[in-house]
């Protein structure tokens, strides 16, 4: 024990010696692994030449271990990182539990589209500023619908997604009329059936906090769910995720795509996406109740509370998140990858409006309403989840069922009966439920 | 030769290698023994309370836990299987003389070597994905529809992946075992024209059954925390196990102290397993 | 005298054999291909995998994005100075335990007596702690007593065993299911964790073990070490006693006992377990996964990186799988023989 502890402690005084012989700072930037964000650390080097004292350190992650380990340091004040890349869900949490430092410097934050501003904020203090938002809407293969005698409608309903999915399907092409997520996960496959059950009128919780997955319109938004990707869907669509499916449309292998309008540089891309001509946009479906099945996201740039390098966190995200980097990734990559729905003034940038998705982006982005998500009222706010800490946990175990019944292991009776009785327990535990 | 000294330098000898497991061992367990009686969620620090034994009590009623102590136990028995009977007819196979023997052992062995999440990450996207991995298309090359593996039957394709990687462990010792095997008394047995399936039944097999109970017991150790492979291909939702549930309890709900309660019944369960294992394990060693 | 083989027989069974062989190796063959492979080309492999060309661009795109050489020069300091440290503490115990003679226990009590013992210290601990209130973070010294209270007993019954029990004792430490321990190990190692918060008689606000040397390579060695002690015991037990009697017969030194007849013997069983050790630190995925972000990130974590990006990425996966598990696969093609022996901890030769 003692030889341990004196080459642990040994150790230890080497690894202080050496940080304090460091002169410049040192950002750790904990951030997730899509394409938008691997993009910036390509072009940092504008940052850093301007700032020749502040060295940046990538964390990448992918989005579920991003999250746990963000969640263990910033809950244990273990101060690993500097700069957290974190979502909507998060930032008014953590803002009202004191873990975030209020954002000051942001470049001409007025210019912040209202539901991305509003949903990074807690009492009106903005805790993290956006890198890129995102709603939902519908991708679809124009050449597919024509072959199928289909036109699009800009407004499509529900029943006319599943009719011309069924059309489109051709599964000796190797055709599937439509891909949606399917892999469990309160941000994969539940970001989508969230959205679609508000559509029918579901919600998650009525006003006393009941879970409602014992309702008529649950069962009616997951039947059709998983009736529409078992005639239509692509085969192992529960281990399909927003990547799986993207690789799944851009080889052509989809006539119809509900998922992120940040998906919408990628299919376009020629370079990537076999399909890019001919892809169309639409809004998200609804189903005649008045609301569309559109989510609200963004991934967001912030500094946890008691950070040492606060002043140079701050310096870095407001470069990362103007309109300054904007106009870098179009003068380097064209304005279809430009990290979208953040800014007014990119939506009325003549330039970035040619681009084929920008307006029904900025349209599917202002037709979501974080508070009032759903059809019949309901406590909390959150389009595509529910803003309270317990959310992750039931939202997870909710998407594996929900997965686990579009794979064929349970029916959709029994998916819904153990949603109903585990939300209830964890809201029981959790003191909601009284 | 055994002075008083000696005894004592070797006792001193010892003592740095008991102490450090001793304290590797019951540091955290006595921790997380702490933690269970506490309410203390990691998204909610400023809660904590004694919780008395309800986070052992919200574990065991989850509706997850009894499902995942049957995977648990399903997924031992049934890499056990793979291992064991795959390993018996490959280390039949490769005592046999042939051509290149060096170059088809290293071949078989390799998969041990392997990093369980790049297992996990090669087979589940290389070779089961649905649309594009190898086997979908050997399917669809003669004709069928190809499998949903980890959609369809998440238990079983964690099994075969598992199975792939410790396939080579078993196969190895019981290759060794058989190298052991006299060559007279193979010579012998076949100048007595005892039958294959005999020599099989009488000699081999009874030869083989302690390297094999040696297999069994150490897989187990091993298989009782199989971890990379379930999360990496996202199974956890149904063919998780405990370890698995007890990582969501602290990864999804970030409930520490349910994962710990969790955690201490987990090691009850495998202390449990491992009583049986260490004596039988004892038992062979000094025979 | 070998039996008499055929040369149809033989012909058989390599083809057979080789068949089998191809099998098990397939997906790290089919990794290998992808991996030279542009990502598009990477999913249409088994219709075209001959056809398509060959490219080396995807090592080149994972160097870039990740720095594989970082991480291949982490995993290898853990893995090496780990196994070294370990080591150090083995071998000596290994050896004593080898070479004594089997003593009885100088506290020779029953079993019963034992676990009365040990179950009234645990009590005990549980009646202090719950007597202050549990409120043992608010009071670390407390707490620390505690833990030896509630530890003290264990480790003076595994003092006081014999030779066998303490190698079994040992093992079963490797037997604890490793989320159970990962809350605790995660406070302890954390900077301004709760367990270590307010100390006042050492100054620990530099105290951070996440994501450093410091902490991943005593974590390493310690999983470790049950089976590096083990293994050399098994290999210590071979080396003739008899002879050391007769070279202090012929009057040779303390030293000399060391260098000329007891060294020549043990190197070898100490390099193979160097060996099989670095191969098992270099594929442990689970607490790496969880105590490191990026200074001392190893392979493990470097591979989580490439588990779903946007868009495709098989080629990319298959290149950094194939850079992440190609050396330790070559090093573990040399250690069949130490394998087999370290895993059974001795029980197969």
């Amino acid at each position: 024990m003692t030889t341990l502890l004196k080459s642990l402690l040994g150790a230890c005084a080497l690894s202080t010696l050496a940080i304090a012989a460091q002169a410049e700072t040192t950002l750790t930037i904990a951030t997730v692994n899509n394409g938008d964000m691997i993009r910036m650390q390509k072009l940092t080097d504008d940052f850093t030449k301007a700032n020749p004292d502040i060295k940046l350190n990538w964390v990448t992650l992918e989005e579920n271990d991003l999250r746990q380990k963000v969640t263990k340091d910033i809950s244990t004040k273990g101060g690993q990182y500097d700069v957290l890349t974190i979502g909507m869900y998060e930032t008014p949490i953590w803002g009202k539990k004191g873990w975030l430092v209020p954002l000051k410097g942001v470049d001409d934050a007025a210019d912040l589209l209202p539901a991305m501003a509003g949903g990074l904020s807690y009492e009106g203090k903005l805790y993290a500023s956006p890198f890129y938002g995102e709603s939902s809407f519908v991708m679809f293969r124009k050449d597919l619908m024509a072959k199928a005698g289909l036109t699009m409608p800009a407004e499509p309903t529900w029943d006319f997604v599943m009719n011309a999915a069924k059309k489109m399907t051709d599964r000796a092409a190797g055709v599937n009329g439509i891909c949606l997520r399917g892999k469990a996960g309160w941000g994969e496959n539940m970001a989508f059936i969230g959205t679609m059950a508000n559509s029918y009128g579901a919600r998650w919780f009525d006003e006393k906090w009941n879970p409602q997955f014992d309702t008529p319109e649950w069962k009616a938004a997951l039947t059709d769910y998983l009736a529409i990707m078992k005639d239509a869907g692509p085969q192992g669509a529960s281990g399909n995720g927003f990547s799986e499916n993207l690789a799944l449309f851009q080889s052509g292998k989809c006539g119809m795509w509900a998922d992120a309008t940040a998906a919408g540089s990628f299919v376009v891309d020629p370079k990537a996406s076999k399909v890019a001509a001919d892809v169309g946009f639409a809004v998200a479906p609804d189903k005649g109740l008045g609301k569309h099945a559109n989510w609200l996201w963004a991934w967001a740039l912030a500094i946890p509370a008691g950070s040492k390098k606060a002043t140079e966190a701050e310096k870095f995200i407001s470069w990362a998140t103007s309109k300054h980097y904007l106009e870098l990734v179009a003068s380097k990559e064209g304005w279809a990858n430009v990290p979208p729905g953040t800014r007014k003034s990119l939506y009325a940038n003549p330039e970035y409006q040619k681009v084929a998705f920008a307006n029904m982006t900025l349209a599917s982005i202002n037709a979501a309403d974080p508070n009032h998500p759903t059809v019949k009222p309901v406590p909390y706010t959150g389009v595509q989840f529910v803003a309270i800490p317990e959310f992750q946990g039931i939202g997870t175990k909710v998407g594996e069922l929900f997965s686990a019944a579009l794979a064929g292991q349970m029916s959709a009776d029994d998916a819904l009966k153990q949603a109903q009785d585990y939300t209830k327990a964890e809201m029981t535990k959790a003191g909601y439920i009284k | 030769m055994a002075t008083r000294q000696g005894q004592a330098l070797g006792r001193l000898a010892v003592a740095p290698a008991v102490a450090a497991l001793a304290a590797w061992s019951l540091v955290p367990l006595a921790l997380a023994f702490y933690y269970a009686f506490l309410h203390y969620k990691l998204d909610d620090p400023d809660n904590t309370f004694f919780a008395k034994g309800a986070n052992f009590y919200y574990f065991v009623t989850d509706p997850f836990f009894a499902k995942d102590l049957f995977n648990t136990v399903a997924l031992v028995l049934l890499v056990l299987v793979i291992t064991v009977v795959g390993g018996v007819l490959l280390g039949i196979l490769l005592d046999r003389p042939f051509w290149g023997r060096g170059i088809v052992r290293v071949l078989v062995i390799s998969p041990f070597f392997i990093m369980p999440t790049v297992s996990a990450l090669v087979w589940k996207n290389l070779m089961m994905h649905p649309v594009y991995g190898f086997f979908a298309h050997m399917w669809r090359s003669v004709g069928l529809t190809p499998i949903d593996w980890f959609g369809s039957h998440p238990l079983m394709s964690v099994g075969i992946v598992v199975g792939w990687q410790w396939l080579p462990f078993a196969t190895l010792i019981l290759l060794t075992a058989l190298q052991s095997l006299d060559e007279e008394q193979k010579d012998a047995a076949e100048m007595d024209g005892a039958g294959k399936l005999d020599f099989f039944r009488h000699i081999m097999l009874p030869h083989l059954m302690r390297p094999i109970t040696v297999v069994i017991l150490i897989e187990t150790i091993f298989l009782l925390n199989v971890f990379a492979e379930i999360k990496v291909t996202s199974v956890g939702g149904i063919a998780g196990n405990l370890t698995y549930l007890v990582f969501s309890k602290l990864n999804d709900d970030n409930n520490v102290g349910e994962a710990a309660a969790g955690g201490l019944i987990a090691v009850v369960l495998a202390n449990i397993v491992s009583m049986f294992l260490v004596r039988l394990i004892g038992r062979n060693l000094e025979a | 005298m070998a039996r008499k083989t055929t040369t149809a027989q033989m012909t058989m069974a390599t083809i057979f054999a080789w068949a089998v062989g191809l099998i098990m190796f397939f997906p790290i063959l089919w990794t290998a291909l992808a991996a030279f492979k542009t990502e598009s080309d990477a999913y249409s492999l088994p219709e075209n995998w001959w056809s398509t060309p060959w490219t080396t661009e995807n090592f080149g795109i994972v160097q870039e994005r990740s720095n594989y050489l970082r991480y291949i020069l982490n995993t290898t300091i853990i893995a090496v100075v780990s196994t070294l440290l370990g080591l150090v503490l083995a071998i000596p115990a290994a050896w004593s335990m080898a070479f004594q003679p089997e003593d009885r226990a100088s506290v020779s009590w029953p079993g019963y007596v034992w676990l009365v013992i040990i179950l009234g210290a645990m009590a005990a601990a549980a009646a202090i702690a719950y007597s202050v209130g549990w409120a043992m973070s608010a009071r670390p010294l407390l707490g620390l007593l505690l833990i030896v209270i509630f530890s003290l007993p264990i480790a003076a019954w595994v003092w006081t065993r014999r030779t066998g029990d303490k190698l079994l004792w040992m093992l079963s430490t490797k037997m604890m299911p490793p989320a159970g321990a990962l809350i605790p190990i995660y406070l302890i190692f954390n900077r301004n964790g709760l367990v270590f918060k307010d100390w006042g008689w050492i100054d620990l606000s530099e105290w951070n073990l996440i994501d450093t040397f410091a902490g991943m390579i005593p974590l390493m060695m310690l999983l470790n070490l049950p089976i590096v002690i083990w293994m050399l015991y098994t290999y210590f037990k071979e080396i003739p006693f008899g002879i050391l009697e007769a070279a202090r017969m012929d009057g040779a030194g303390l030293w000399q006992e060391l260098s000329s007849v007891l060294a020549p013997m043990a190197l070898p069983g100490i390099a193979s377990t160097l060996l099989l050790n670095v191969i098992l630190s270099w594929n442990e995925a689970f607490w790496t996964l969880n105590l490191t972000n990026k200074y001392a990130a190893p392979l493990s974590f470097f591979i989580s990186e490439y588990s779903s990006p946007e868009g495709q990425f098989w080629a990319k996966l298959s290149a950094a799988s194939l850079m992440a598990i190609a050396p330790i696969m070559v090093l573990g093609w040399f250690s069949q023989r130490q394998l087999v022996r370290g895993l059974t901890f001795g029980a197969v030769k």
